[in-house]
């Protein structure tokens, strides 16, 4: 058994003149969440259609738990559950009826059927709506409806396409938490999204993907480490001492020294925390008051924009607004 | 981390766990074909509607066309009655048969048919399945129209034994003829042109048939086109069957134009459905 859940060479599909996928390497090992970071129409779903057989690739080959695509769809489809990124459940039927019908698809019969449905139906809190029809439900209700239905078997590895895309704060909590669930359950998980907190909040490791390519990989941390170490802003209590700050901060660090549109604060990126520490040090040694002050850690939003020259979801041509 | 998000995550974890072993082997074709076709039962029963819109066109036209054009057209409403119902049910039945087309592209314009693609079961049971919820469908709807027949005065000469072969012989036609229309959606981006393509071809086909009147007052060029009709070639052999002298040649006729489009339509269905979207 190969310790590599997923593993592609130059996986690649083109619709017509278009590369949806233009080469992509992917190492995906098992237990792992995994996530494929990118704005929309980067080639997300089509790169989790081609792994889960749905779709042929154009170009290179993908091994799936150890299983070719190509050669052996049928046996990757006996180890993998798909939820796609349009909520794929019955809308017809209700909650209880969809659950049974996937049972009764993956060989369960009778009694085994209908108290798996339940028990799925109890365990993601939707037992009071499983008479309902579907198209009754939340987008947060049918989001977990349709995870749910991904988990009659166990799976070895669950592909989920954008599980939170459209959801309100509390629905998308809830998928987190059921997505941290399933992980420690040993399941490995290939999850693409669009929102860079996601992917920091529940992914082991990062694949940043744009126009079809992987441009960055890494785990949060390296990811951000691309980007340097970080920004301090500070801001003054006595305003009468701005020029004094800002000389100081152009002395002791290297970054270009941006003063905040209320007059009283600056922000400078720092190439490492200890530089940011050492110039709060030589403020305060000049007896320059703070009223408050913080040293962040680069947020993926930057991470992705020091990539592609970007912010992420721009996909509408407008012109990248200024770095804060 | 709080009380309910550590239970979500412990209860997705759990239910996980105590997932049953992968079956051996996946349920076979037959098995799966059978839960598509509940699954499409299922639908009516939640959207009984559906079958009403199928069958309300043919009742009105029954009512309609029996009380005003009946005496003029054939003496008595009772006698147009007897020549109209066989030819009405018919056309409920071709009607109905559009559906089979309708939820399949139902079903893939949402998204439903990516898992289904995704399960290592038979592939093409979605459509196994949802053609042998057609048979209840047509039978169904070709019982309903039939009662309100019988309630407004028809008989069938031939018994009312002879419905069970008309339907048997309905249900086959409509099974081949159905292929057009599962390959159409299979074509098309959206339920409502299946629709409307699809009324585009029954509207001639119904009304250009011997269904509403005898050919014979025709012009001669559309006698030419109603005689070669698949439609009124079924109304022939039902009209026989009905009135009690079945005949055999009428009935394979009638299914001479079924067959064709099965074997033409029925590997195209097949092959648009097996190529990726």
């Amino acid at each position: 058994m190969t310790a590599l859940a997923i593993e592609t060479r130059a996986l690649s599909r083109r619709f017509g003149e278009k590369r949806a996928v233009d080469g992509i390497d992917l190492e995906v090992r098992r237990g792992e969440i995994f996530a494929v970071l990118g704005p929309n129409g980067a080639g997300k779903t089509t790169l989790v259609r081609m792994l889960a057989t749905l779709l042929r690739p154009t170009g290179g080959s993908a091994q799936v738990l150890g299983h070719d695509i190509e050669r052996e769809p049928r046996e990757v489809r006996r180890k993998i559950s798909l939820t796609g990124q349009f909520a794929s459940v019955d809308e017809d039927l209700t909650g209880y009826e969809n659950l049974l019908l996937l049972a009764r698809l993956s060989g369960l019969k009778g009694s085994h059927a209908t108290g798996r449905a339940m028990d799925l139906l109890g365990a993601f809190d939707l037992a009071d709506a499983a008479g309902q029809q579907a198209k009754t439900y939340s987008g947060g209700m049918r989001r977990k409806l349709d995870i749910a239905s991904s988990l009659i078997r166990r799976p070895e590895l669950l592909f989920l396409d954008e599980p939170t895309t459209g959801l309100d704060p509390r629905s998308r909590n809830q998928v987190w938490d059921i997505v941290r669930g399933l992980a420690a359950s040993g399941t490995t998980i290939l999850l693409t999204t669009q929102y860079l907190e996601e992917a920091d909040q529940l992914a082991g490791e990062i694949a940043v993907v744009d126009h079809g390519r992987i441009i960055a990989r890494g785990t949060s941390a390296q990811l951000k480490a691309k980007v340097g170490g970080g920004v301090l802003q500070i801001h003054l209590a006595r305003p009468d001492q701005r020029d004094e700050a800002a000389r100081l901060l152009a002395g002791t660090l290297a970054g270009e020294v941006r003063a905040g549109g209320d007059g009283a604060s600056f922000s400078v990126d720092v190439s490492d925390p200890g530089a940011g520490l050492a110039a709060l040090g030589a403020l305060s040694a000049a007896g320059i008051a703070l009223s408050g002050y913080s040293l962040s850690q680069p947020s993926l939003d930057e991470v992705f924009f020091t990539l592609t020259g970007r912010p992420p979801e721009d996909e509408t041509g407008r012109a990248p607004e200024a770095r804060p | 981390m709080s009380d309910m998000s550590q239970t979500l995550k412990q209860a997705a974890e759990s239910v996980v766990q105590s997932a049953p072993e992968r079956a051996e082997r996946p349920p076979h074709a037959i098995s799966v074909s059978l839960t598509y076709a509940w699954r499409a039962l299922l639908k009516i029963k939640h959207m009984p509607e559906q079958l009403f819109d199928v069958v309300v066109t043919p009742i009105m036209f029954t009512v309609m066309f029996t009380y005003l054009f009946g005496g003029a057209l054939a003496g008595s409403t009772d006698a147009y009655l007897q020549f109209l119902l066989p030819g009405i049910l018919v056309q409920t039945i071709v009607f109905t048969s559009v559906y089979t087309g309708f939820t399949l592209n139902t079903d893939i314009s949402k998204g439903v048919f990516d898992r289904f693609r995704s399960l290592p079961v038979w592939s093409p049971g979605p459509i196994a399945g949802a053609m042998l919820a057609d048979v209840f469908r047509f039978t169904a709807s070709g019982v309903i129209v039939f009662i309100v027949g019988t309630l407004m005065g028809y008989r069938p000469e031939g018994g009312f034994i002879a419905v069970i072969p008309a339907l048997l012989l309905m249900n086959a036609f409509a099974f081949g003829f159905g292929w057009i229309f599962t390959a159409l959606a299979l074509s098309v981006r959206t339920p409502s042109t299946v629709m409307t393509l699809a009324w585009l071809v029954l509207m001639p086909l119904t009304f250009a048939s011997n269904i509403y009147v005898d050919p014979a007052t025709m012009p001669g060029w559309l006698q030419a086109v109603v005689a070669v009709n698949p439609v009124s070639l079924l109304v022939t052999a039902i009209r026989d069957i009905m009135a009690g002298t079945p005949d055999l040649r009428a009935v394979l006729l009638a299914l001479l134009a079924p067959g064709l489009i099965a074997a033409v339509f029925g590997p195209v269905t097949m092959w648009l459905y097996r190529k990726e979207r």
